[in-house]
């Protein structure tokens, strides 16, 4: 409150002194040096009459949204100023969650780690209030019938394995919590429509901050513009970062089903030449399908009649395209045994048959999918976040889970940055967040891409390989339990943490 | 008592001075007004800044000064690369960091504030001898303290000024401040001392400037084999992070003697720390190790 008086005290004298130039230089003859100068004090009267901000968040989706509420809760940086322009109807105030809607078809699956960052904020118990569900065991197998894994969140001595949340649930969850916190932010529900980063004549009050101009035509300055607007994203394109990529020649159908039992597994299973099929629990008898497979076929499958897709889905999920892999319980005698100290709990799990898919519960919706990797995640005055900063395959549901790693990495560098007296825009700030995330989405993107194309080719020897692949993560409990601790996010680095 | 008799002694030499040059009342008027209004960003300066006051004439009477000319020469060269990250200074700005952590710990506990504000240094006068370019004054600003900068070079005051525009600078040494009358909380003379011409002499005027209670902070570099290998040898000639020349090992103190100084112009030195480089990460920290860099905070004893 002082600080805005203060301000509109400082804008009434600047107003004043300008005003009492231009009085001055119209006294005397009319001579192109007034005008200059009376041209120079209005420029300077209508910019610094623009809002200035401390951070800018351009994209108000879940990512951009988590960052706002990092912000907000921390005491180093809850007293920053922050705008988040987004023209995303969903983030008005006032629209609330119809809890008797079948869920979503867009959800995400949470990590542990990412649901302890929730916590941290305090936006988890809004998550709780709504739909999610919470599941502890995972079944991976594929159409050769070679082999299967099961994990089970008691292999890692945890209750559960990852929560299944709809979109629109993480994202009204942030939005709730950053509401409840106080803070100074202003939702601007505009698009960005240029970025202007080059710092103005020395006669600007302004003179080194970002310049946004938004899709009205107003514009806002800011020390620190975050680009959180996906995968398309505006603020990279401006701030002249290029990324690295290729288009995976697949496209995923996602929506939801009802069956008849309750599941609390999340089921995938690896198709002939590349697609995949997931289908992860959201509550109730409700569960969420990820279909990865070609441009053709899913421009077919999304035509078809509601009944001919459910056999489309039960075939790729249980009887079609190969046999059910059998069950490998070797009890006592494993032939593993001796290499192994403690058999996770998982390895004598018999083989169990996915639940059969009753109903099409929602649309059918096709996206097209693509590895992109931006090659700087931030330079002066501009940083990236989440799909901004990279994209990947959702094979494994990770892929919002780094972005909310970025939100929250960024946040804590921000505050480092502000106990010591840095500006928040410096780069070799910025840089500290780009080392700290980006070894991390590297390299698991680069495991994920790996997966991606290890199970994109039918070949006799491959499929070989693979089999004994999962017979390998079945059995051998420590590769089993580390590569569940890595997916939960408990591990920053495969194998070596 | 020591430093009231400095000050009896150095008092009527600054008289003169004041009362001969005209801008000099203007200038005391227009740095307590710029106190006030000085936050960092929060308002634009309602006027541009006034010119740097010239140095009063009788400057050159004093017998003793801490100004040593050839090192005013060596940074008055390189003035414009103050804030270019990559440039000369880049040490400078990669260690500040590390350097504005202790000093903050350091404060924070020395005055009683919290540390988990974002400006525990609200209401705090601080002043930055030696400031440079302004990068030690302008984070120490943004924590809050109203930081007054000053330094022998004019051309580091200006580029100072140009990247701040928030707060005001003077010239001169620290006799000028004197007749000033704003005794500050906190003194801060980072890499200063290696380059003076008498460093006792400097404590004392330091010391002379602080109330007792008041708290000093000082940095420098050890004068020992490793900080010559390291601070000179790989800095300056090897990975040429500074320019050849920048320093001089037979003007580095080492902490004993930097102690002592100090509490012969009644400073004791209350924590002392280092700072050391990794390589790999091309980070600095704090450590015990004061080998080669190092900082000490002291508070002016209670008479």
């Amino acid at each position: 409150m002082i600080r805005t008086s203060t301000r509109q005290v400082v804008f009434h004298r600047h107003a004043w002194k300008s005003a009492k130039r231009t009085l001055c230089s119209g006294a005397e003859a009319k001579s192109p040096g007034a005008s200059i100068e009376q041209g120079t004090a209005d420029k300077q009267r209508s910019e610094s009459n623009l809002p200035v901000h401390d951070v800018a968040i351009v994209g108000g989706g879940m990512v951009g949204m988590a960052l706002a509420c990092s912000l907000a809760k921390m005491p180093l940086t809850n007293h920053l100023n922050v705008a988040i322009i987004d023209s995303n109807p969903a983030l008005q105030s006032g629209q609330s969650i119809k809890k008797e809607d079948p869920p979503d078809p867009r959800v995400s699956t949470v990590t542990p780690a990412t649901k302890a960052l929730f916590k941290d904020v305090g936006a988890w118990k809004y998550v709780e209030e709504n739909r999610h569900a919470y599941f502890d065991k995972m079944q991976v197998w594929d159409y050769t019938g070679l082999g299967y894994t099961r994990y089970h969140a008691k292999d890692v001595n945890k209750e559960v394995l990852g929560c299944v949340v709809e979109n629109k649930v993480l994202h009204k969850s942030l939005l709730s919590c950053l509401q409840d916190s106080g803070s100074q932010h202003k939702l601007y529900p505009l698009r960005l429509s240029s970025m202007n980063l080059e710092p103005a004549s020395a006669s600007s009050s302004r003179g080194s901050l970002a310049k946004l101009e938004l899709s009205d035509g107003n514009s806002l300055y800011a020390k620190l513009v975050v680009g959180a607007d996906g995968s398309k994203s505006r603020v990279k394109e401006l701030a002249g970062i290029s990324s690295t990529g290729w288009k995976y020649s697949q496209n995923a159908i996602i929506c939801t089903v009802e069956h008849m039992e309750e599941n609390r597994c999340a089921w995938q299973r690896f198709l002939p030449n590349g697609p995949k099929f997931a289908l992860l629990p959201v509550g109730d008898k409700f569960s969420n399908i990820v279909w990865t497979m070609d441009p053709e076929e899913s421009l077919n499958r999304k035509s078809m009649s509601d009944v001919d897709f459910v056999r489309e889905v039960n075939r790729a999920l249980d009887n079609g395209y190969g046999p059910r892999p059998k069950s490998q319980s070797f009890g006592g005698a494993s032939v593993f045994s001796w290499l192994t100290t403690k058999t996770a709990v998982s390895a004598n799990d018999c083989f169990e048959i996915p639940p059969k898919i009753t109903k099409l519960a929602s649309e059918r919706m096709v996206f097209p999918l693509s590895l992109k990797h931006a090659n700087s995640y931030a330079t002066k005055r501009v940083v990236l976040i989440g799909d901004a900063a990279h994209t990947v395959h959702p094979l494994a549901g990770q892929g919002v889970n780094m972005g909310f790693g970025d939100a929250f990495s960024l946040s804590n560098v921000l505050a480092e940055g502000i106990a010591v007296g840095s500006d928040i825009g410096e780069v070799s700030l910025l840089r500290r967040y780009e080392l700290d995330r980006k070894p991390v989405n590297l390299t698991m993107m680069a495991i994920l891409d790996g997966f991606q194309k290890a199970y994109s080719a039918d070949f006799g020897p491959f499929n070989v390989l693979r089999a004994a692949a999962f017979q390998g993560a079945q059995h051998l409990s420590p590769l089993k339990r580390n590569i569940i601790s890595y997916a939960s996010g408990e591990h920053r680095f495969p194998l070596f943490s | 008592m020591m430093s009231k008799h400095i000050l009896a002694r150095l008092r009527p030499l600054t008289r003169p001075a004041c009362r001969s040059s005209q801008p000099a009342n203007y200038t005391t008027h227009e740095f307590h007004h710029k106190l006030q209004s000085r936050r960092y960003s929060d308002s634009p300066l309602p006027s541009p800044a006034a010119p740097a006051p010239t140095p009063p004439p009788s400057a050159k009477i004093y017998s003793k000064s801490s100004l040593n000319e050839a090192e005013l020469k060596k940074f008055a060269a390189i003035s414009e690369t103050w804030w270019d990250a990559e440039g000369p200074f880049k040490p400078l700005h990669v260690m500040n960091p590390t350097r504005l952590a202790f000093i903050r710990s350091m404060l924070c506990r020395h005055f009683g504030k919290d540390p988990s504000c974002s400006r525990p240094f609200e209401g705090l006068k601080f002043v930055d001898v030696g400031c440079g370019g302004g990068i030690l004054s302008e984070p120490l600003a943004r924590m809050g303290a109203h930081v007054t900068g000053v330094d022998a070079v004019e051309k580091n005051i200006k580029i100072a000024q140009l990247h701040a525009k928030n707060w005001w600078k003077s010239r001169g040494n620290l006799m000028l401040y004197l007749h000033l009358r704003c005794t500050p909380d906190c003194l801060h003379a980072i890499q200063v001392i290696e380059h003076v011409a008498d460093p006792a002499d400097f404590c004392k005027s330091l010391s002379a400037l602080t109330e007792s209670g008041g708290a000093t902070l000082i940095s420098t570099i050890n004068r020992s084999m490793r900080a010559y290998a390291t601070a000179i040898v790989v800095a300056e000639y090897v990975l040429r992070w500074l320019p050849a020349g920048t320093h001089d090992w037979s003007s580095f103190l080492t902490p004993e003697e930097l102690v002592l100084i100090l509490q012969r112009a009644s400073i004791s030195v209350q924590e002392m720390a280092g700072f050391v480089y990794n390589p790999l990460t091309g980070r600095w920290s704090l450590s015990d190790d004061i080998g080669v860099n190092f900082i000490a905070y002291g508070t002016k004893n209670h008479e």
